[in-house]
Order: structure tokens, then C-alpha cells, then sequence
């Protein structure tokens, strides 16, 4: 079990560490900056900054040493061939860090949609330039907040690295099967509601807010899509709608079990038009069927006049599958010790949470 | 020569000191700053070349007029002050 995690906030990364029974925050780095993404595997964490004036940043810290910066994903100069392109070719932000399963081998999905690999734990980085080439990444489209597409997911399969699934919102689930040579747009069976009837279908169109796996059996993969919650069984190239799921299948984040395939967990709210939780508390589904049933949790969570939303990265689970923690825009967090049971609230008041992941 | 100043705010994240660089456009001025400070680059331009959005870059007190192309001339006793614009809360 993790008894240390990082909370990547608009104005900091706090770090929280677990003693005598009790989460505290045991520093605060990068006060007043914002962070993006966050990895902590192995004694190293990344953490990436959007500084506002200045662009996007990447640091690392190795063991106890100081934070040092590191190279940031950068795009080659835009082609004269490219003028069409409607989406920038400069780094937006770092939207996510994922881990490649070999040494030193990371993954950074972006925004504006470029997939950036390194070899060597950040000290460089290339671009995956045959998913940016792709004709289809055109019709790639912007997300909430922001005008341009985002990668919000990066799934590696941990018994082979050069399976990669990639979410995007928007463009729905990609996959390559050879560690990034070729791309496929997969996912049939989602439905949105925010397209034209003839393309609610399309799988392009799909805003995939967040895909987790399970990490024991990777062909089992949920999705908090933008319309409600979907199961896979086959790695992401079928998706059934979750209609049991309850109070809403609307919101952002998804954490699934490391060992069990049916179990998982979402931090629903009241639906896209208006996003605050339902009836004004905060609550966590969960599933521990396959998405047949969901209860849901609250023990510990507000449930009086909460307009608290979780975004996509800001929901996560330590190895374990015991302990998860989440924060909120409003800069609630809570963690919970018994796989969502019940909660305690951190004695703080945070900055608008933007990610939250266990160090592994 | 032409004398290049930045933002103080920069100092959080990495050494931006007064530097005076030979140069007869925006462009070849920062191109030499830059060879002494590479880090410093990608806090002043984007990855095409093009100053940030939010950043703003005088010229003896005129806002640049060319921001992606970098070609506004700087005279050999002109100041180039590098600003971050106001922005964010």
C-alpha cells in the first residue's frame, strides 16, 4: 500500500504522506505555479507546469534530490503542407505521464494531441509523428476549457509495452499494437449527445474524458465518457453502456481495481449542462460487478450544498486497490483506506485539483 | 550593442540576466542570447518560433509589431525588454 501521494493543483504540488494512521501534507512544491501531471514511480517524480506566460515545463525529482528541469515535448516547425491543419503544432500542455513498463521509458499525452515518448525519463523527448500525421487527427476536436484536442489517457499493457490504448477528448479510443508504428481508431458502441444523429456513432467523435484498466487483466478497460460510463472486454474495440450506473452516469475520472476486472470507481455529477454534483453532495460509485450495479459511497464526503466537480486525472488508486484519494475543483480532497467505504477529509484547503496520483 | 533585459519573474525558474548581444533584428538579438542561455528559449518563444502569447517584448518602449517572424530592427544602443503580459488570477 502507498503512503505517499501528490496532488497537482493550480497553484502547487502538495505531497502527502501518511503518519501514525493519518494523510498530512508533508510539503508543498512549486507554490503558485500550475501542474498539469504528475508521475511517481520507483523513488523519481515528474511533474509537469503550465506556467501561464512562460509555457509548458517539465521537473524531476530523483530520490531525495533536489527538483532539476528537464526537457518539455516540443513540436518540429510546422510544414508548409500543414497550413490546413486546424490545430496548433506547439505544446499546449502536458496533459498526462504515463509510465512505457521498460526502463526509463515514458509516454506524455498533450494537448494540442501530440503523443511524446522518451527513452530516458524525460531528459528528451520524440514525437509519435505517425498518430499526428494521421490524416484523420483533423478532425480532432477541442475540449471544455480549452480550444484544442487533448490526449486524456495513455494505457500501456503491462505484460507487453508496445500495446498502447490512447483516449482522447476529443477523438475516441486509439490503439497501436507495435509500440507506436501504426494507429487504429477503435471503440464502436459509444453513442454522445452532442453530435449531429448521423455521427453519434462515429467513433471520432467519442470524448473519452478518462479509460482506466485493469491492471492484472488489460483487456478489461472503463470508460468515463462524456454521455455516461462504458465496459470493454476486448482492450477497447467494443464498449456496452453501464445504465445501471447511479446517480449519474455523467463526470470525469475513473479509477479500476489493479487485480479485480469488475471492479471500479467514478466520482459522478449532475450532467453536462450544469456540472456539481447531484442534489449538491459529493459521492463515489462504485461497481464491483462489471457495471450490472453500482452503489453508492459516501461516508465521509459532504452531502449538503457540495458543488465540488473531480476532473479527469484527479481520482487515484494505489496498487493495492485499498486506498484511493480524489480532489475536487474546489480544492476538497478526501482519501479513503478501505477501497472507498468511507472517506476522511484532508485539514486543508487546496487550489483547484487538477491530478492526483499515488507514488508507486 | 543592443542591451536585452527580462522579466525578473523569470529568476523562479532559471538565470535571465541583462545581456548586451550583437543583432540587427528582434530575431538575431534573442538567436544570441539564446546560444549563451538554451533554456531560456522555450520560456520566450513557442515551438515555432513565435514569441508566446503571453509574453510582451519592447523595443526602446514600442511593443514588437512582428511576433512571429521576429524581424523588427534594433538599433546598435536600443534596449529590448523581455515582459510577461498580464494575465491569469
Amino acid at each position: 500500500m502507498s503512503d505517499r501521494l501528490y496532488a497537482g493543483t493550480r497553484k502547487g504540488l502538495f505531497e502527502m504522506a501518511r503518519k501514525r494512521g493519518a494523510w498530512e501534507i508533508a510539503e508543498a512544491h512549486f507554490l503558485g505555479d500550475p501542474v498539469t501531471a504528475v508521475l511517481a514511480r520507483g523513488g523519481v517524480v515528474h511533474a509537469a507546469l503550465d506556467l501561464g506566460h512562460f509555457g509548458a515545463k517539465l521537473w524531476r525529482k530523483d530520490g531525495a534530490g533536489a527538483w532539476h528541469e528537464i526537457a518539455v515535448p516540443t513540436f518540429s516547425p510546422k510544414p508548409e503542407d500543414a497550413g490546413d491543419d486546424p490545430h496548433p503544432w506547439t505544446l499546449g500542455k502536458v496533459w498526462n505521464l504515463t509510465s512505457g513498463g521498460t526502463d526509463g521509458r515514458l509516454w506524455a499525452g498533450t494537448m494540442p494531441g501530440g503523443l511524446f515518448r522518451s527513452a530516458d525519463l524525460g531528459d528528451s523527448w520524440s514525437l509519435n509523428d505517425t498518430l499526428w500525421r494521421m490524416p484523420e487527427r483533423r478532425k480532432w476536436f477541442g475540449v471544455a476549457g480549452g480550444e484544442q484536442p487533448g490526449i486524456s489517457t495513455v494505457l500501456v499493457d503491462p505484460r507487453d509495452p508496445a500495446k498502447i490504448r490512447v483516449g482522447v477528448s476529443c477523438a475516441g479510443v486509439w490503439a497501436t499494437t507495435d509500440g507506436g508504428n501504426t494507429w487504429r481508431n477503435i471503440n464502436k458502441g459509444m453513442d454522445n449527445e452532442y453530435m449531429p444523429p448521423e455521427q453519434r456513432g462515429d467513433p471520432i467523435t467519442q470524448d473519452i474524458h478518462q479509460l482506466a484498466h485493469c491492471a492484472a487483466r488489460p483487456e478489461v478497460m472503463w470508460c468515463q465518457h462524456h454521455s455516461a460510463i462504458y465496459r470493454s472486454e476486448d482492450t477497447g474495440e467494443n464498449w456496452r453502456e453501464l445504465k445501471a450506473a447511479k446517480p449519474s452516469g455523467f463526470g470525469f475520472a475513473v479509477a479500476a481495481h489493479p487485480r479485480d476486472p469488475k471492479t471500479a470507481w467514478f466520482v459522478p455529477a449532475t450532467k453536462d449542462e450544469r456540472r456539481v454534483p447531484v442534489d449538491g453532495k459529493i459521492v463515489v460509485s462504485r461497481t464491483r460487478d462489471g457495471g450490472a450495479s453500482f452503489e453508492v459511497l459516501s461516508r465521509g464526503l459532504p452531502q449538503r450544498h457540495a458543488y465540488d466537480l473531480v476532473h479527469r486525472h484527479a481520482l487515484a488508486i494505489d496498487d493495492s486497490g485499498e486506498r484511493l484519494a480524489f480532489g475536487s475543483t474546489s480544492g476538497g480532497f478526501w482519501i479513503s483506506e478501505d477501497a472507498g467505504e468511507s472517506w476522511a477529509a484532508l485539514d486543508a484547503r487546496l487550489p483547484p485539483v487538477s491530478v492526483v496520483r499515488f507514488a508507486a | 550593442m543592443p542591451r536585452v533585459f527580462f522579466t525578473r519573474q523569470l529568476e523562479r525558474f532559471l538565470a535571465a540576466p541583462t545581456v548586451e548581444v550583437a543583432g540587427a533584428t528582434l530575431g538575431d538579438a534573442l538567436a544570441a542570447v539564446f546560444r549563451a542561455n538554451p533554456q531560456l528559449k522555450g520560456y520566450v518563444l513557442d515551438d515555432q518560433g513565435a514569441l508566446r502569447r503571453h509574453v510582451a517584448v519592447f523595443v526602446n518602449g514600442r511593443p514588437v509589431a512582428d511576433r512571429k517572424g521576429l524581424t523588427d530592427p534594433i538599433g546598435a544602443d536600443e534596449e529590448i525588454h523581455v515582459f510577461q503580459a498580464l494575465s491569469g488570477g
